[in-house]
């Protein structure tokens, strides 16, 4: 990219005030095609109040000899975005893919925008503006065809990359043409005509990740590979109590230890809270495996503060107290609950709890920074380049202009790198060793540690249905931690969130408890718990009623009442996500589409299962997109939990960009949150984790993994993002189905702490 | 102290401690990057070596152990990348993050080197060390059934199978 910012000439055209493409001479005579466009008229639905022109960037690079470069934006931490972007510039181009060279940019707020990689938001904010880029630069070339050959542009066409005049079959390649449109009007961003969707030739086909030819050869390159001359490398040991600071430490010793070129104490600074730079000791060394030995001696006298009287154990106490009280606050009323529940039929209550988990991408945690002449350069993997920036610039108190960012391939995110605190940190430690680079990498233990994790919650259900088995009220006394009426971050559960509007007689109620453990985004973030227990209330409800619960849920969803103008989700409300446009209001008829669906494809119903088998089903809808999920699970007699099949229906409107990667990422999902399920928890005692690396924080394995079918319905509703949906259904579809095959009802998370036997 | 091995073919000669884990020296002295760490605990597999053609955890393989011996990375699994595990890989588009794969690949190709047709519990039982965080278990599965069915290529000749 460096290359593209010093252009040999520059010819800027036709500026108005909506939008324009700036077309720019570069050297070695070809073109770059950059736009910058009002971004809220270009594409519907987008976060209000971008009200400003902003720059999007320079995404096209066309050279003489017909090499297309596509500039991918976002940080690519699996989700296949670095694939999937290009691929909209590329169709509407009209190249073909296979003469595509895709780079990484760094971060640039002046050219891109939301470089970040969070709330599954890169596909409804991007779907229309890329392919607006590539139309743009499509009609571009072929005016400079129509001049060229002296026709008019009606009568000339594209495909792989080559203009051709219908009539006379007479041919303009495009890397031909790029000194002519170097010279040109471009087109209106707003107006230029896209595809229709069935002339797509990229879009919808299956393409292969652009860096996994370079994975399997051991080649791409991670935050972790990093290396830069004359490098040092650094660990940060910060108090195992969130938030404790560092007294003092044996510096001098560790400075003796074999290969230690520094030990220092750094003291909190900056924003961020517990995800900023906190106090810690850093040590640097000649290589990281001698700094580990070092670390190792390592004795530091800790001030580990208020945090260390709190636990798990304290808070599950905390909560039933709570639970039996007056509630905090009142999220959401509608209707006469207590008058409702005295009429009720049946009744039910049941009391839930998930508890804290961590990200645990399997790429620990690092960043190289380089501190000279007043300004640092940063190589990271991180999903939000931009905080990370914000963060640093607090914390060392630069100004953002003389800090540089560039983009690591991320090994895995989950929203753990929406956090930049080993970002921050990495920059502290290089700041104090000026001119010199630094890799800060964390050992496993550090990250799963010092994880924003996600929060535990407590839903305290009763509820009730008619004579006629339809479900006619609901209370949820969520208890949760923040304070001040406020939730800590991912804590939050929206007045909006599903079943409000489907059930006449509905509270919300919510509680706090004061929490001093740092909390975050989680894939498909506040929904991966909610999920769990209104999908595992409702089935309770179902079964109270004596209806199968698919039969339940539809007449559920069909008993929507709209929802009023306006009904905005409470920032960190799940569903909602980070950056992106609000989320349109829960569809019933589109839920009740994917369920019929899934239903459908297991057999829901018609299969008749050996006791200590079951099927289990539930749906979600966060993110924008609509899933229902049937498990089918085996519970052995002394409480083994088998997952035998998984069965999936997805809603995210009109188009599946690259099916290859949409069904990876959905199997992904779908494991990730049987995972969770079986073995996940984060046990806090003393006010430190308790759980340090994977012998005691179970990932999933090659042999727990199920197959997953995976199905997309396809509907009229815009394209949005796959990341994170479809995993909040499969937990609670897992846990109904055990209800089937055992009669035991889980309220409560992981399943290896519950008593499964049977029999 | 110095100790010599071969690294995917050629003579190596380090000189660090003894205790030095082979995968800090195959990345961060001889930088190769293809190795990665997870854990340092040999639970999570993204560190897997072929030493003289056994996969191996190189977090937990102290240098000094394999003085003399064949070690084989990612980057030497094949001379051109064409090893049919490589393929398989490709052509059913694997990874996501990526950052397990190399771990996986090696774990793969030993399997395959001992056992070419590998049933649903075998593959299960090889690959139970190597965690995919993303969970791509379904087409590594698949990838290794694929690749089983490949002929090997000249590229693949060169590993220590």
């Amino acid at each position: 990219m460096t290359t593209l910012q010093t252009p040999e000439a520059t010819t800027e055209t036709r500026v108005d005030r909506r939008s324009f493409l700036r077309v720019t001479a570069i050297a070695g005579g070809g073109i770059l095609l950059g736009s910058y466009i009002k971004f809220g008229e270009t594409a519907e639905a987008f976060a209000a109040g971008t009200a400003a022109e902003t720059a999007i960037g320079n995404f096209i690079r066309i050279t003489p000899d017909g090499i297309v470069t596509i500039i991918a934006k976002n940080p690519e931490i699996g989700q296949g975005v670095k694939t999937m972007l290009p691929m909209l510039i590329a169709d509407e181009l009209d190249v073909d893919w296979k003469n595509v060279r895709i780079e990484q940019a760094p971060l640039d707020t002046t050219k891109f925008q939301g470089q970040s990689a969070g709330g599954s938001t890169a596909t409804p904010t991007n779907w229309e503006p890329m392919r607006r880029v590539g139309a743009a630069a499509r009609a571009m070339l072929v005016a400079a065809a129509a001049q060229q050959l002296g026709v008019p542009e009606a009568e000339l066409e594209t495909a792989s990359g080559v203009v051709r005049h219908r009539a006379s079959r007479k041919e303009v390649k495009y890397g031909e043409l790029v000194g002519k449109a170097a010279t040109l009007t471009a087109p209106d961003l707003a107006t230029v005509k896209l595809k229709d969707p069935k002339d797509f030739k990229i879009i919808g086909t299956r393409v292969t990740g652009v860096d996994v030819k370079d994975i399997v050869r051991g080649q791409a390159k991670f935050g972790i590979d990093m290396v830069l001359p004359g490098m040092l490398y650094a660990s940060y040991v910060k108090c195992p109590v969130f938030g404790g600071k560092a007294v003092k430490a044996n510096l001098d010793e560790i400075k003796s230890q074999p290969g230690i070129k520094h030990a220092f104490i750094v003291d909190q600074a900056g924003q961020g809270g517990l995800m900023g730079l906190l106090s810690g000791v850093a040590v640097v060394g000649d290589n990281w495996w001698l700094v580990q030995q070092a670390r190792r001696k390592l004795d530091v006298t800790w001030d580990e503060g208020a945090t260390a009287s709190q636990s798990s154990e304290g808070f599950a106490s905390q909560a039933a107290a709570l639970s039996k009280q007056a509630p905090h606050q009142n999220l959401r009323k509608d209707g006469d609950f207590d008058g409702a529940m005295k009429s009720a039929a049946k009744t039910a209550e049941g009391a839930y709890f998930y508890p804290f988990i961590a990200h645990a991408p399997l790429e620990p945690q690092n960043t190289t920074a380089l501190f000279k002449d007043g300004k640092i350069e940063i190589w990271s993997p991180t999903q939000t380049p931009a905080g990370g920036r914000g963060i640093v610039q607090s914390a060392l108190e630069l100004k953002p202009e003389d800090i540089t960012i560039h983009i690591s391939r991320s090994g895995g995110g989950f929203g753990r790198r929406l956090s930049n605190d080993y970002m921050v940190e990495a920059a502290a430690i290089a700041k104090q060793i000026p001119g010199v680079p630094v890799k800060l990498l964390w050992t496993r233990e550090d990250d799963i540690t010092h994880d924003p994790y996600r929060p535990a919650g407590f839903h305290y259900f009763s509820g009730g249905t008619d004579a006629s088995g339809k479900l006619v009220a609901w209370r949820d006394h969520f208890v949760t931690f923040g304070s001040d009426g406020r939730p800590v971050s991912s804590a939050a559960l929206g007045g909006t969130e599903f079943p409000a509007r489907f059930i006449p007689n509905f509270v919300i109620d919510q509680s706090l408890i004061p929490l001093g453990v740092p909390t975050g985004p989680l894939r498909a973030p506040g929904s991966n718990g909610i999920a769990f227990a209104v999908q595992s209330f409702i089935d309770e409800l179902a079964h109270a009623a004596g209806k199968d619960p698919v039969q339940f849920r539809l007449e559920l969803l069909a008993n929507e009442q709209p929802a009023p103008a306006q009904a905005a989700q409470p920032a960190g409300a799940p569903g909602g996500g980070r950056g992106g446009p609000p989320p349109a209001g829960f569809d019933g008829k589109r839920m009740a589409g994917v369920l019929q669906m899934v239903a459908e494809r297991s057999g829901w119903g018609k299969q008749n299962l050996p006791k200590g088998t079951g099927m289990g089903v539930a749906f979600h809808f966060s993110h924008r997109g609509y899933f229902a999920e049937v498990v089918q699970a085996t519970v052995s007699k002394d409480g083994a939990v088998k997952v035998d099949k998984v069965w999936v229906v997805g809603d995210i409107g009109a188009q599946i960009i690259n099916p290859s990667n949409a069904e990876n990422q959905v199997q992904g999902a779908v494991l990730d949150g049987i995972a969770e399920a079986l073995g996940q928890e984060i046990t806090i005692d003393k006010g430190r984790a308790v759980q340090q690396n994977f012998n005691a924080y179970p990932l999933l394995r090659m042999r727990q993994a199920p197959p997953v079918d995976v199905a997309f319905k396809i509907t009229e509703f815009p394209v949005t993002g796959l990341g994170e949906p479809a995993l909040p259904p499969v937990v609670p579809a897992l846990c109904n189905a055990i209800f089937m095959a055992t009669g035991k009802r889980i309220r409560s998370l992981p399943l290896s702490k519950q008593d499964l036997k049977w029999g | 102290m110095a100790v010599s091995f071969k690294v995917n073919g050629k003579a190596v000669s380090v000189d660090v401690s003894e205790d030095m884990p082979l995968l800090w020296v195959l990345r961060d002295v001889l930088d190769m990057k293809g190795t990665k760490y997870g854990c340092g605990i040999a639970q999570c597999g993204a560190c897997t070596v072929h030493v003289d053609g056994n996969p191996t955890r190189s977090c937990q393989r102290r240098v000094a152990s394999v003085a003399g011996m064949n070690v084989t990375t990612i980057e030497g699994l094949s001379s051109d990348g064409t090893h049919p595990v490589q393929r398989a890989w490709e052509e059913l588009d694997v990874p996501q993050c990526g950052y397990c794969q190399a771990g996986q690949l090696m774990s793969a190709a030993a399997l395959l080197a001992s056992k070419p047709n590998p049933s649903d519990a075998d593959i299960d039982q090889a690959m139970n060390g190597n965690i995919c965080r993303c969970a791509t278990y379904l087409r590594i599965r698949q990838a290794i059934h694929r690749a089983a069915q490949m002929p090997a290529t000249v590229g693949s000749g060169k590993s220590n199978r």
